[in-house]
């Protein structure tokens, strides 16, 4: 399958998306410029992390005006899976792809660190291969990465089953001194509706090799590819009811 | 004419940095500043001079741009 890579003038965890799709995963990996009007055949679409245009009026603010940015939309309208990472989630709620905002971290520091979070969700293209409650230690680094929503939202958030990640310590419980940020709910990756955007602040892309500190990052990796693989599949076999239903109607 | 909008964060949503400079300010004896929120302010010089119009244009582009509703509310000033 082919990944697209977003790159905005800022970001800077590009790199990383690429090499583990291609060197780890042995996947196709394709590069996109925010300039570019269209995606390059990509299977998923990454907004990787990094400052995008600086980071300029707020966090993600300013990268929903890359023209790249209605060719995403696009694609997210036509059930393509989007996976925004850290500033890419950051961008996507500015995009309003995301319900929500982001603040700054509550103690007002750039963590930069290993994390635990809790697997809430596995009926996402991002979380299928994941088992639900399985605790994943991924690193994060951000200085704004505080989730922000409004009661309502939240709520319907919640009702939904759109929280994907909340963080916890390492059993998996929520607790406050697991909450590196100070997100509502211990909030770390959300979706939208049809559940195939998805938002998160961890970096699963720096966690796929042992060399680099853990691989709980894998599984978010190895879910794409088999979320994709069963898409596939299923389009195959449609594919295939369709000539069958057509060879039985030459015959009558 | 020129357009002076001042965002700040809605009441509702909590300002660390706010937070922050009022507990530095108590450490310094101030203790007579209760709360202090911060902001971001904006200039904008208007191909326009009427008022109404001028009003209109900034709420737009505050409402598009220098805001994020979600977490800010803004004021504007015309002259």
């Amino acid at each position: 399958m082919r990944f697209g890579i977003v790159v905005f003038p800022g970001s800077n965890c590009d790199e990383d998306a690429h090499h583990a799709a291609r060197q780890v995963f042995g996947q196709d990996a394709e590069y996109i410029w925010h300039k570019d009007t269209e995606l390059k055949g990509a299977d998923v679409v990454i907004l990787p992390g990094g400052f995008a245009h600086g980071d300029y009026l707020r966090t993600g603010a300013m990268a929903r005006f890359s023209p790249i940015m209605s060719a995403v939309r696009s694609f997210a309208d036509r059930g393509g899976p989007v996976l925004g990472i850290c500033n890419g989630f950051q961008i996507l709620l500015e995009a309003g792809l995301l319900p929500g905002a982001m603040l700054r971290n509550t103690g007002l520091k750039y963590r930069c660190e290993h994390v635990h979070v809790r697997v809430e969700q596995t009926g996402t293209p991002f979380t299928c291969a994941a088992r639900a409650g399985q605790v994943l230690r991924i690193p994060i680094g951000h200085g704004e990465g505080n989730y922000f929503a409004s009661p309502e939202t939240l709520q319907a958030l919640e009702a939904n089953r759109q929280v994907i990640l909340r963080y916890t310590d390492a059993q998996g419980r929520v607790d406050e001194a697991s909450n590196p940020n100070g997100s509502v709910n211990s909030i770390a990756s959300i979706c939208n509706e049809a559940r195939n955007v998805v938002g998160m602040m961890p970096h699963p892309e720096r966690a796929c090799e042992a060399l680099l500190g853990g691989i709980d990052g894998r599984v978010i990796f190895e879910s794409i590819i088999e979320s994709f693989s069963r898409s596939a599949e299923s389009l195959a076999l449609q594919g295939a009811g369709a000539r069958r239903a057509g060879l039985s109607g030459d015959r009558m | 004419m020129r357009a002076r909008v001042f965002v700040t964060l809605k009441p509702s949503v909590f300002d660390p940095q706010g937070r922050t400079i009022a507990d530095a300010l108590h450490s310094l004896g101030y203790g007579g500043v209760a709360d202090v929120r911060q902001g971001k302010y904006f200039e904008l010089d208007l191909a326009t001079s009427e008022r109404a119009q001028a009003q209109k244009l900034a709420a737009e582009v505050a409402d598009k741009v220098l805001a994020n509703p979600v977490i800010e509310s803004y004021r504007i000033e015309v002259d």
